[in-house]
């Protein structure tokens, strides 16, 4: 008799339908891509999008990241606890203190090297500052000082310090605070500065007997010595034209004489004005009036 | 007629598309295996020697890129015998073969040994109409042909043009564009059974598979084993396989004649399986290590261990010699070569110039089948393996898988047929409006 169930080890060979139709449909390229790209990136898409759905759990993951990033800026090694300012006045350097206005201890991460830089070169006084971090958590800054170089009278009662680029260097509350600077007065003087510097350079033997420079019209100077002396100097070229005046005053001891101002503007034709004494004093010389009449008529020209 | 010609030309369709692709299944059903072989198709290639009129003719190379074979169930004669048994035989080729190419397959073409095949000659005249001879002057030549009765449930498997004439000149391949008044065709037809490939077609859908194109297993193996001079010559193929020895005769490149006997090796199997009493496993194990034809001197010393587990000692320890079983074995044979022999001389193979014969096929195997057959069906008889085809493994390059390669070919550089022929219009409307012309013109 036959048995009726079949012998398990006769196996058919043959794949059952769904196995055929299973293996043609892993061999079609698009489902082949699809199961082997597409359900794995929709799986993560999904598991990422179910996880990120509450926003508890997205704070805490985010929260998580910042404290993980905190904790690492806190460590010791990138801490800053002291600032060294070096080639800056004491004045100065607790003004560029409070103009970084960095609180310490910090994190060398909560440092912005280049926002700092640029508050401390906003200061006047400052010509350049260099900021870095030294070892030992020392912040350094090596400020360059602008040095005044002359004093300029914005307003009759107001003096500013200017450096030799006519930049501002500080207020200065009264002139004999530094008498060895040199003072300009005028408006627009400070943009001139350097022009300023060269006529004191050239001044020379004036030096003593100069009292300051005067800008006159944001276009010439004019050089005021003791006495009320003006020495009047042209708009082109006033460096000679006071290297010119100061031969003829070797000559001839022009400056000493009783004059009030001495008239450059023109280079072919200097002129200068006498003081109102040594003008009739002239004209006697010379015979135009005599003695009687000066008398008489008192100083009248 | 005309629903067989529109299944035709919609499996030819099918084939284009397929090759278009790049991949086509090869489904050889036979009586003992089903064989699987993926093709890819490379590119498409311009043959040189375009010997054919169609528009498919010669367009492809391709390579084998999966092969796989399997013990056929459920099939008998070449003929579909079990659906059920048949259909898991050609999935699980189809499967192997599949995983080998590592590619899908939608697209097979098929080919199977039996279904009685008949072969008829046909013959039509067609007048030209322009003098030049057109497509449409060589599908009304086609379509001229008269069928003979092919009989109740007969469907056409091959229809091929095998000759052209023109006037007085025959022997035409292509006779488009040549210039003549009359044209008339030779044309060979093979019907088969229409129930085989009906259940054939459907076994291969219930495989998800889509048939794009059937061939007569016959046919198949003499284009894979026949070489070129003895297609051009005439030659004749006996493709013995499991069930069916199939028999095609070529001539001019072309078949001319298609038949099967419906005998094969699995006859001669359970021969020995009766006369040995021994299960057909067996026998199929002793005919394929001892088996043989031409008696030797050494037979009866060669005695063969039959196995067997009765539990009988007896039984079991027997064993035969080999006389014994060549006496078995060669009557079997003689009785399918003569049958050939009867189907040859039916076809007047004699009268062919040259009457080569190859045998191929699985049951061709048999040592000593060349001396039979030379005995039998003439002196010019040789064994035929199948051309190589570039890609196919060694295990599948044998004489039995000379179908299978056949059909590459038949797949690659096919042969027009009948349906790659449009359809005569036998009213066309511009041509009737252009006569209508002429006679305004003429009269008015």
């Amino acid at each position: 008799m036959q048995p009726l169930g079949r012998s398990p080890f006769r196996r058919d060979p043959a794949p059952t339908y769904w196995a055929y139709k299973m293996q043609r449909l892993w061999l079609t390229p698009l489902f082949r891509v699809a199961f082997r790209v597409g359900l794995p990136a929709f799986a993560i898409a999904m598991v990422a999008g179910l996880v990120l759905m509450d926003q508890g759990r997205r704070d805490a993951i985010s929260g998580g990241f910042a404290h993980i990033r905190d904790q690492f800026q806190a460590r010791p090694e990138f801490r800053v606890g002291l600032m060294s300012i070096e080639g800056a006045s004491p004045d100065l350097a607790d003004a560029v203190r409070a103009r970084l206005g960095v609180k310490l201890p910090a994190s060398s991460f909560d440092l912005d090297m280049t926002a700092l830089r640029a508050k401390a070169q906003e200061l006047d006084a400052v010509a350049s500052a260099e900021l870095s971090l030294r070892s030992g958590g020392v912040l350094q800054v090596v400020i360059k000082e602008r040095e005044p170089m002359m004093i300029w009278r914005v307003a009759p009662d107001r003096l500013e310090m200017l450096d030799a680029t006519g930049h501002r260097v500080a207020a200065l509350a009264a002139r004999g605070d530094r008498p060895d600077l040199p003072l300009i007065a005028g408006q627009g003087a400070d943009a001139s500065a350097i022009e300023a510097l060269a006529l004191i350079d050239a001044a020379g033997p004036l030096l003593p007997r100069m009292r300051g420079l005067v800008r006159v019209g944001e276009r010439r100077w004019d050089m005021v010595l003791d006495r009320d002396q003006r020495i009047l100097l042209p708009q082109d070229s006033p460096v000679e034209a006071l290297v010119a005046l100061l031969e003829m005053n070797t000559a001839d001891d022009l400056l000493t004489r009783d004059v009030t101002t001495i008239d450059l503007r023109v280079a072919a034709r200097p002129a200068i004005r006498l003081s109102p004494n040594a003008l009739t004093e002239a004209r006697r010389a010379r015979g135009l009036i005599d003695d009687d009449k000066k008398k008489k008529t008192g100083s009248d020209l | 007629m005309t629903d067989l010609y529109q299944t035709q030309r919609a499996m030819r369709a099918l084939r284009r598309a397929a090759i278009q692709r790049g991949v086509v299944a090869i489904l050889d059903v036979g009586t003992s295996k089903i064989a699987c072989l993926v093709l890819r198709f490379d590119g498409y290639e311009t043959q040189a020697d375009g010997d054919g009129v169609g528009p498919m003719a010669g367009q492809s190379t391709f390579r084998v890129i999966g092969a796989a074979t399997t013990r056929s169930r459920g099939v008998r004669f070449g003929e579909i015998a079990v659906m059920n048994e048949t259909e898991r035989a050609i999935r699980t080729a189809v499967q192997a073969a599949q995983k080998m190419a590592n590619v899908r397959v939608d697209h097979v073409i098929a080919c199977f040994s039996g279904a009685e095949p008949r072969s008829y000659g046909l013959a039509g005249e067609w007048d030209l109409q322009d003098s030049v001879v057109t497509e449409q002057d060589v599908a009304r030549v086609l379509a001229a042909c008269d069928v003979p009765p092919l009989g109740d449930g007969r469907e056409v498997l091959h229809a091929q043009p095998v000759n052209f004439a023109l006037d007085h000149r025959s022997g035409l391949g292509d006779p488009r564009g040549q210039i003549g008044n009359r044209l008339a065709t030779d044309m060979h037809l093979l019907s088969v059974d229409g129930s085989v490939i009906q259940n054939l077609v459907y076994c291969i859908k219930r495989c998800d598979l889509e048939l794009a194109g059937i061939a007569s297993s016959a046919y198949a193996s003499g284009i894979a084993s026949l070489v070129e001079d003895e297609q051009e010559l005439g030659a004749a193929c006996i493709d013995m396989g499991g069930g069916a020895t199939g028999i095609s005769i070529f001539m001019k490149k072309h078949m001319i004649f298609a038949d099967a006997v419906r005998m094969g090796g699995d006859h001669v199997t359970s021969d020995i399986s009766k006369g040995l009493q021994v299960p057909m496993a067996v026998a199929e194990r002793i005919k394929t290590k001892h088996g043989g034809i031409q008696a030797t001197g050494m037979d009866d010393r060669e005695m063969i261990e039959i196995g067997s587990d009765s539990g009988d000692w007896e039984k079991d320890r027997r064993t035969v010699s080999r006389t014994e079983l060549i006496g078995i074995m060669r009557p079997r044979v003689e009785e399918i070569l003569e049958e050939v022999r009867v189907r040859l001389d039916a076809a007047g193979f004699d009268s062919l110039p040259s009457q080569q014969i190859v045998l191929t096929g699985g049951a061709s195997q048999i040592p000593g089948l060349d001396g039979l057959a030379s005995r039998i069906l003439g002196n010019r008889v040789r064994m035929g393996r199948p051309l190589r085809v570039q890609g196919l493994p060694q295990a599948a390059s044998g004489a039995a898988f000379s179908s299978a390669v056949g059909l590459c070919l038949f797949a690659a550089y096919p042969q027009d047929e009948w349906w790659d022929f449009d359809i005569p219009t036998e009213r066309y409307p511009a041509r009737s409006l252009k006569r209508a012309m002429r006679w305004f013109k003429d009269n008015w």
